[in-house]
C-alpha cells in the first residue's frame, strides 16, 4: 500500500471511530432506554419494589452495620463520611470514575477498598466477598433514584473506548458480541427469556438464579461464559471498562440498588 | 451471624389480626448441586421455624431443601397481650437464630 493511502485509510478509521464515539444515537444504542426491571414479570417486579421482601436489602442491613463498625484501625467509614445517607446520596452514580490520586479507573467495589487501604490501614475486601457486596449495595442503595452521569473525558475516554471495544467484539465459541443482543435484539426473545438492554442500573443486585446478591461483574462473567467466552477475573480492567461504558450508555437511567433480576 | 428482617406492628388492639413477617439470610443449599469443581456442595439447611407469642407458639414451619434462599415467611396472628414474639430459625446442625419483636397491645 502506498504511504499516502495508508494515512488516508488511518484518517479515516480515527474519523470514522469520532462518529461512533459522538453520535449518542447510533444505531448501535436502544432508544427509549429500558432498565432491566422493565422486562421482568409483574412479580419478580414485586419482589423488588418492595422494600421488605427485596432480599437484596439482606445484604444493605448488613452493609449499614459495617460502615459505622469500627475497624482494627479504629476508623469505622461513618468516621469520615457521617450522615451518610445524605453526603453520600448521588454519589455511586457517578462511578466508575478516574481516582485523581492514582490516576486510574475505579468502580464502587474499588473505591471502598481504596478507602479500607488509605484510610482504615485494612486489606481490601476480597471482590465478592459478603462484606463487600453489603458495602457497595448500601453505598449504591444510597443514590437510589439518582440519574446516572458519569464522566468519559480526559483519562476516563480510553477507558471508554475500551469498555466500547470490549461490548462490540465478537468472542466466545459462539462468536457473539454483547451488542448483538443488547443493541440489535432487545426485547425479543431467547428461549423463555426476554432480551433485555443490558443495563446495570439494580447492580449490586438480588439475581434468582444466583439465590444471592451479586456485583455487575459476576454479571459480566455469566455473559461471557454464556457465549462460551472465557470469563474476566472480578475487578478486571476489561470489566472497568466496560462497567464505564454501560453507565455511559445507561445514563439518565436511575441507580435501582437492590435491583432483582432473573 | 445471619441477617434477619422482621416486620410486625409495634401496637396493636385487642383482638386485631395482624400480619407478621420474617426474613433470613441463608443459602439453604440442597446438597443436589456441584460447584466449579465438580465437587457436591454439602447441604446446608434450616430445618425448623418457630414463633412465639408471649410464650405459646403461634407459627411453625418444617423446611425441606427444595425451599429457596434466604426463606420469607408472611402469617397472621391475633393480638392479645402485650408481649414478645420470638422467631427462632434451627438449622439441621442444631444451630440457630432468634429475634425478639415486642408488640404492645392498647
Amino acid at each position: 500500500m502506498k504511504p499516502g493511502l495508508a494515512l488516508l485509510s488511518a484518517l479515516c478509521l480515527t474519523a470514522c471511530g469520532d462518529v461512533v464515539a459522538d453520535t449518542k444515537s447510533s444505531p448501535a444504542h436502544p432508544q427509549p432506554l429500558q432498565s432491566g426491571y422493565e422486562f421482568l414479570q409483574p412479580q419478580t417486579q414485586a419482589l423488588q419494589d418492595d422494600d421488605f421482601a427485596n432480599p437484596g436489602f439482606l445484604w444493605i442491613d448488613r452493609g449499614e452495620a459495617l460502615f459505622s463498625t469500627a475497624t482494627a484501625s479504629g476508623n469505622a467509614c461513618s468516621d469520615c463520611h457521617n450522615e451518610a445517607s445524605s453526603s453520600l446520596a448521588g454519589a455511586a452514580a457517578h462511578y466508575p470514575l478516574i481516582d485523581p490520586e492514582s490516576g486510574d479507573l475505579v468502580n464502587l467495589e474499588g473505591r471502598i477498598n481504596l478507602c479500607r487501604t488509605r484510610h482504615q490501614e485494612e486489606a481490601p475486601l476480597e471482590y465478592e466477598s459478603d462484606e463487600l457486596l453489603s458495602l457497595t449495595a448500601y453505598v449504591a442503595y444510597l443514590s437510589r433514584g439518582t440519574p446516572i452521569s458519569v464522566d468519559i473525558e480526559g483519562a476516563a475516554a480510553d477507558w471508554y473506548a475500551r469498555g466500547r471495544d470490549y461490548f462490540e467484539t465478537r468472542r466466545g465459541q459462539f462468536n457473539l458480541s454483547c451488542t448483538q443482543c443488547h443493541d440489535d435484539n432487545w426485547g425479543k426473545n431467547l428461549r423463555g427469556d426476554t432480551i433485555s438492554q443490558g443495563h446495570g442500573t439494580g447492580f449490586p443486585a438480588y439475581r434468582l438464579e444466583w439465590q444471592s446478591l451479586g456485583s455487575l461483574h459476576r454479571r459480566l462473567r455469566d455473559c461471557d461464559a454464556g457465549v462460551r467466552a472465557e470469563p474476566r477475573p472480578y475487578g478486571s480492567a476489561d470489566y472497568l471498562a466496560v462497567e464505564l461504558y454501560l453507565a455511559k450508555r445507561a445514563e439518565g437511567l436511575e441507580v435501582e440498588t437492590p435491583g432483582v433480576r432473573r | 451471624m445471619a441477617t434477619i428482617r422482621i416486620a410486625a406492628p409495634n401496637t396493636a388492639s385487642a383482638g386485631e389480626v395482624i400480619e407478621l413477617k420474617a426474613l433470613i439470610q441463608h443459602p439453604m443449599e440442597t446438597g443436589y448441586r456441584s460447584g466449579p469443581d465438580g465437587k457436591r456442595i454439602e447441604r446446608d439447611i434450616i430445618e425448623k421455624f418457630e414463633v412465639t407469642y408471649d410464650g405459646e407458639t403461634v407459627f411453625e414451619a418444617d423446611l425441606q431443601p427444595g425451599i429457596a434462599a434466604n426463606p420469607i415467611f408472611t402469617f397472621y396472628t391475633r393480638a392479645a397481650a402485650s408481649g414478645p414474639i420470638v422467631f427462632k430459625w434451627t438449622d439441621q446442625n442444631g444451630e440457630s437464630w432468634s429475634k425478639t419483636h415486642d408488640l404492645t397491645v392498647e
